[in-house]
């Protein structure tokens, strides 16, 4: 229960990849892991990688769009990446549209949004 | 039911008593929707769908168990889960289906969303009588 995905730094952006599928527990614990270390190492930037995840639904949905609202009040960006096409369309098709968060379709692209300079209107 | 069970493949049951059971759900329903060939696609919705009605029946049934397996009826084939529990029952049906409301803390979006991921679904509840969310995908 107490198992933890690891958050690893580079420079001021956040990386984590989720590579297995996760227990209602382990997001939780990621939102409030996340929250802690944005703040604890001044990040800018957070890269969420789902690219593993066969699915994705509500739980985690409702988790990704959570961590982006709480990154924007502790002044960083998230960018979900990696999303696969049939992930896409059923999230799409359950409700979620996940309105507020910003994606990428992988990593390097991810980076690359982050380093774009930061408009108050895209926020 | 719905559909008869597959002749020779008896469906399984899996209980529904605590979060991580979610997961062994999530693997069985895929286990299945390859088994029979689903699209990729179709796996997908029907994993998502079968993941929302489990965490439904652990958080409002206060658990029960889901028994899934493949089904086949006039040439057709695809995965049927079963969802049950002997919790509260849902009093207003309508609104429990509409996008958005929730009784719990949730998006809402469990039983609505479950519906149009899937072919078929079937939702039998009373008040104080439990409740049970049949799903079935099939083969296009």
């Amino acid at each position: 229960m107490s198992e933890r995905i690891p958050i690893l730094r580079i420079g001021e952006t956040l990386l984590v990849s989720v590579q297995f599928d996760l227990e209602d527990q382990m997001v939780l614990n990621l939102q409030e892991d996340l929250a802690e270390q944005i703040v604890a190492k001044s990040a800018q930037g957070v890269i969420i990688d789902i690219s593993a995840l066969e699915i994705v639904d509500s739980f985690v949905g409702r988790m990704l769009a959570t961590v982006a609202a709480i990154s924007r009040v502790l002044d960083a960006r998230t960018v979900v990446v990696g999303m696969r096409p049939a992930v896409a369309i059923t999230l799409v098709e359950l409700g979620l549209s996940l309105g507020g968060v910003d994606t990428a379709l992988d990593l390097e692209k991810g980076l690359a949004k982050l380093r774009e300079p930061t408009s108050s209107a895209l926020r | 039911m719905t559909a008869p069970w597959a002749a020779g493949q008896e469906p399984q049951v899996y209980p529904i008593a605590r979060s991580g059971d979610l997961v062994h759900i999530r693997q069985a329903i895929r286990a299945l929707s390859q088994q029979c060939r689903l699209s990729l696609v179709d796996q997908t919705k029907m994993i998502t769908a079968a993941s929302e009605l489990a965490r439904n029946t652990l958080i409002y049934g206060g658990g029960g168990e889901v028994t899934a397996g493949l089904v086949r009826t006039g040439g057709k084939q695809g995965v049927t889960a079963v969802f049950e529990d002997s919790g509260p029952g849902i009093p207003d049906v309508e609104q429990a289906m509409t996008d958005g409301w929730t009784s719990g803390g949730g998006l809402g979006l469990g039983l609505s969303g479950a519906r149009r991921l899937v072919d078929d679904f079937r939702l039998d509840t009373a008040p104080g009588e439990g409740t049970t969310v049949t799903i079935t995908k099939w083969v296009r």
